[in-house]
């Protein structure tokens, strides 16, 4: 390896802080003196040309080897998961531009483009230091933006709550590293999975088993899986919406990608592939049945919205749980995932017009929606239909698609059991999303006011709603898309 | 060409919701031409049924790589519940005429609800029959939610969950279906293929039956169908009792009966007399008809009565499934088409007609407002669907009922006496309701004939006589010429139990 070589390989990440460094010049030198909107306005779209560039960058940058090990993959599950990091991203920066929470525009997106190099770097790394690495860059960047609206009680605590969750979380995986360095004399990968093998074999399963417990902790965290859930409903509610939407959406993305290379690479059939296996089921369990639950006695919607996370995850899990080395569950994990996030953006975009239109998100404030603003009022009948997942819209296929996995890949009892926990707690899901929509449509507006959006967020929201129908009429675009990074089989 | 039932209707509702709010006629015409329009496609794709057995309609690639295809197929069986959805939408229109608030979205809701409907009783794979069938159960939601009465909310969120549970476990039964058989297509021909093993069968059968038969409004599921039926405004009373709890039957039929025939083998030994899931189901369905029936008579509100008799027809369409012989499906097909016109009558009279003038619904109120004199009109119309409800010769009801009852002699004459209890105490509570409906004793005083001259009902409109002429039409035509239907339900009948759905 030499430096030619790394530039080239981490030429999307490298791409993303040139663009971050962009912002902040633009921002802090030529528009000085220029109204908080239009630095919005330039330091968002500076930012989307940076992620559009990025996405150029990841086609065409290299694996990166150090000697022999892999450190950085292309293609396959961590092309599919930069591509749409970088998409995301800037779907999120386009709500920034009339959602104005800061002064300083230009180091929120600076920090936003960090985070999301952060989440490439996790999306595509093959060595434990690697991903360590990565995680951190994304983690300290998100406590950052949790935490950006500087004047909002909410977001100082929810940001705090976050932080303190997250380090211990961290010291937690890198305690579970250590222990897999130790048992494996490596970081990289293929060569700790075969290390642990071993080691289990002559007597080592214990120590394997807690090294496994230990990053389930962490990666829970980031995940937001039950026990490790409590930051997620309050960093949800305190953070600026944009904020919000990027921690829900980007992060989980990022993380399940990595969960992804994890399964792929353990061995079937190993005791540690059958001890990570159960972690997994349990935590997946426990998130599908205490999300929904948590979730519908909520009222605020931003809450409510971060519990439905929680049980979201808990599908998700579910497909890691029970996962096929072959291809076809990391498909249909990131499927899911990908269109989850998607929704969830929408879905922020449409409660942080609400909460300018109306002071907060308690669900009583979308009453007569669909009179004050009938468009977003239908976007977000389209988003939490897709949420609960009714067809034809695209929420439906993914847990379709995901369930479909997890029975072709689980034998027996307990996958099947769980699908139909899973899809059992989806119907109780319906509850809870009727409940904010039956606001939004059946009962009577408070006042007559509208509720006014910009232009920018209008045009977003709007596009998420008809492409969360069209995935959904048609999925075979997607599915065909995310195919077409792995190699055919 | 029957495809054009689903496309018209979703392009229906979609224009609905595109009209400027202050049309309420246009919508309204809108919403009359497409029903109309989709009530001559399942016309002309009946006619042209005559004599042949399974078209496919159209048969596309959906998702390649699940082995998911568009296919839409009809037999004859789905032609006659075709037909009837075309009908009951038509006269849902003309019943909610008078629909002023929100009236764009009231139709585009109901056109989505129809198209929903058409989609389900036309697919051929169980991918896009469910996708169809959820698609029904949104609309449904918001039109009992927004645009019903008495308790509306409660019981459109009860329907809504109901139907979601039901759905959520034919779910789980087509996925592991879809798994089991080795995920490589949805199609139902293909899965009957599939050579699922009979213990699968055994726990996957009653598993997409019931979620099916909730919506059938099957003992001890029905909760949701008188609630619903109440709450929610005439239209969508009519299409529920007409044609959504038919989507159940129809799922219970195809999906189930026709996807795992062996779920209805013997267990191989008995538990409280019943010795395999058949006996179970023929119970349950021979409960829910004496249950409704019984439960109707004692009800104080009018429209309680017909959403209990529902309960109880719709029992019958059980039974017939289950006597698992050609007279006795026969005859279930037909209650289905019978009971959604019947059914459709009864809550458009009931709801709209006599609701609408007197705006009660209590026969204490009704009895004191001498009805069959001042609105002869709907005396007349309830005393004719009175008629066929309680299966009277010359009316469908009759044709159908009696092919189940002969059925289910043949399959155990228990059945056919317990059921016939059933008809008897039908015919008491539909005497009761019409008597205190509209022929109370007692003659007015002059103080209430005063008043009554003083504030006389609203007339009878064009759109109530077109709807009831079209459905007593229906009714009595299919009664007096049941060949008309059975010629097209025998042959399907036939080769359903002869292989499933192959």
């Amino acid at each position: 390896m030499n430096y030619y070589e790394l530039f080239r390989a981490t030429l999307p990440e490298t791409v993303l802080e040139l663009a971050a460094l962009l912002v902040l010049i633009v921002d802090l030198g030529l528009l000085r003196k220029a109204g908080v909107r239009t630095r919005s306005v330039s330091a968002a779209f500076l930012g989307v040309i940076g992620c559009g560039v990025a996405v150029w960058a990841v086609s065409i940058a290299p694996a990166l080897h150090f000697g022999s090990t892999l450190l950085l993959t292309v293609g396959g599950t961590a092309g599919v998961a930069q591509c749409s990091i970088l998409i995301l991203t800037g779907i999120t920066l386009l709500l920034l531009v009339d959602c104005i929470f800061t002064r300083n525009p230009g180091e929120y997106v600076a920090v936003v483009l960090m985070a999301a190099a952060g989440g490439l770097l996790i999306a595509a790394a093959q060595d434990l230091l690697v991903i360590f690495t990565g995680l951190e860059l994304l983690s300290v960047s998100l406590y950052i933006l949790a935490a950006f609206a500087k004047k909002s009680a909410a977001s100082a605590e929810g940001a705090l709550k976050y932080y303190l969750f997250g380090g211990m979380s961290a010291a937690f995986l890198l305690f579970g590293f250590s222990y897999l360095y130790g048992l494996s004399a490596s970081t990289s990968l293929p060569q700790v999975v075969l290390g642990v093998s071993i080691a289990s074999l002559n007597g080592g399963v214990a120590l394997v088993s807690v090294a496994l417990v230990m990053i389930a902790v962490g990666l829970g965290f980031k995940v937001a899986a039950v026990p490790f859930h409590f930051w997620a409903p309050d960093t949800y509610e305190g953070a600026p919406a944009p904020a919000a939407a990027f921690i829900a959406s980007v992060s989980k993305v990022a993380s399940f990608a990595l969960l992804i290379s994890i399964g792929t690479a353990l061995m079937p059939g190993h005791a540690a592939a059958q001890s990570w296996s159960l972690i997994l089921a349990v935590l997946a369990a426990a998130s599908m049945i205490l999300g929904n639950l948590a979730a519908l006695a909520q009222t605020s919607v931003r809450r409510l919205v971060a519990y439905s996370a929680i049980a979201h995850a808990g599908y998700i899990l579910l497909g890691l749980a029970y996962f096929k080395a072959d291809g076809r569950s990391a498909q249909a994990i990131l499927y899911y995932i990908l269109t989850y996030a998607l929704t969830t953006i929408g879905t922020f975009g449409v409660v942080s017009a609400v909460e300018r239109g109306t002071g907060n998100d308690s669900i009583g404030n979308f009453a007569g929606l669909h009179r004050r603003n009938p468009v977003l009022a239908a976007v977000l009948l389209v988003l939490f239909l897709s949420l609960a997942g009714i067809p034809p819209l695209v929420g439906f296929w993914a847990k379709f698609n995901l369930f479909a996995a997890v029975l072709m890949a689980g034998g027996g009892i307990a996958p099947f059991a769980l699908v139909a926990l899973a899809v059992a707690f989806s119907a109780v899901s319906l509850y809870y999303y009727l409940q904010v929509l039956k606001q939004a449509y059946v009962a009577a507006p408070a006042h007559d006011t509208k509720i006014k959006a910009g232009p920018i967020t209008m045009l977003v929201l709007v596009a998420i709603a008809l492409a969360v129908i069209a995935l959904g009429v048609f999925p075979a675009y997607l599915q065909n898309w995310i195919a077409g990074f792995y190699p055919a089989m | 060409m029957l495809a054009w039932t689903i496309y018209l209707s979703f392009g229906g509702a979609l224009l609905e919701s595109l009209l400027p709010k202050s049309k309420p006629g246009l919508a309204r015409v809108l919403a009359l031409l497409v029903a109309v329009a989709g009530l001559t496609v399942a016309v002309a794709g009946y006619a042209g049924g005559f004599a042949q057995g399974r078209i496919t309609v159209t048969d596309l690639a959906w998702v390649p790589s699940m082995g998911i295809r568009y296919t839409l197929a009809a037999d004859g069986i789905s032609r006659v519940l075709l037909l009837l959805t075309g009908l009951a939408s038509v006269a849902g229109v003309l019943f909610s005429w008078n629909i002023e608030l929100r009236t764009k979205q009231f139709f585009a809701f109901y056109l989505a609800l129809i198209g929903g409907v058409y989609g389900v009783f036309l697919s051929y794979d169980l991918f896009l029959l469910f996708v169809f069938y959820e698609i029904a159960i949104v609309p449904k939601y918001f039109i009992i939610a927004i645009w019903g009465s008495t308790r509306r909310e409660y019981g459109a969120m009860k329907l809504a969950l109901y139907s979601f549970v039901g759905s959520a476990m034919v779910l789980i039964g087509l996925l592991a279906s879809y798994a089991t058989a080795g995920a490589h297509s949805t199609g139902l021909v293909d899965l009957a293929h599939a050579g699922l093993s009979t213990p699968f069968q055994m726990w996957c059968f009653p598993l997409v039956f019931v979620g099916f038969a909730i919506l059938a409004g099957m003992w001890p599921f029905h909760t949701w169908a008188p609630t619903g039926h109440v709450a929610a405004p005439t239209a969508a009373s009519m299409l529920l009792a007409g044609v959504v709890m038919k989507l159940g039957a129809y799922g219970c039929l195809r999906v189930a009966m026709g996807l795992y025939p062996h779920g209805l083998d013997p267990w191989g030994f008995t538990l409280l007399g019943l010795g395999s899931w058949r006996d179970v189901f023929a119970v349950l369905a021979i409960i829910g008809i004496v249950y409704g029936a019984l439960v109707a008579l004692a009800q104080t509100d009018f429209k309680f009565v017909i959403g209990y008799s529902s309960v109880s027809h719709m029992g019958f369409v059980l039974l017939g499934l289950m006597t698992l012989n050609q007279i006795g499906l026969t005859g279930a097909v037909l209650q289905m088409f019978s009971h959604g016109v019947i059914a459709g009558l009864l809550f458009a009279i009931v709801g709209r007609i006599v609701y609408e003038r007197t705006h009660t619904r209590q026969f204490a109120d009704l009895e004191k407002m001498h009805l069959g004199r001042r609105m002869p009109f709907a005396a007349w119309a309830f005393v004719i669907a009175g008629m066929a409800s309680m299966g009277l010769p010359g009316f469908s009801g009759f044709v159908a009922e009696l092919q189940i009852l002969v059925g289910s002699w043949r399959a155990a004459p228990w059945w056919a006496i317990t059921a016939g209890i059933g008809i008897v105490i039908g015919v008491a509570y539909t005497w009761r309701a019409l008597q205190k409906a509209f022929f109370a004793d007692g003659l007015p005083t002059a103080h209430e004939l005063e008043a009554e001259r003083s504030h006389p009902f609203a007339p009878i409109t064009w759109a109530e006589v077109s709807g009831v002429s079209l459905l007593v039409a229906a009714t009595l035509v299919v009664g007096v010429y049941p060949r008309l239907l059975l010629d097209q339900i025998e042959p399907a009948v036939k080769t359903f139990l002869a292989g499933g759905v192959q």
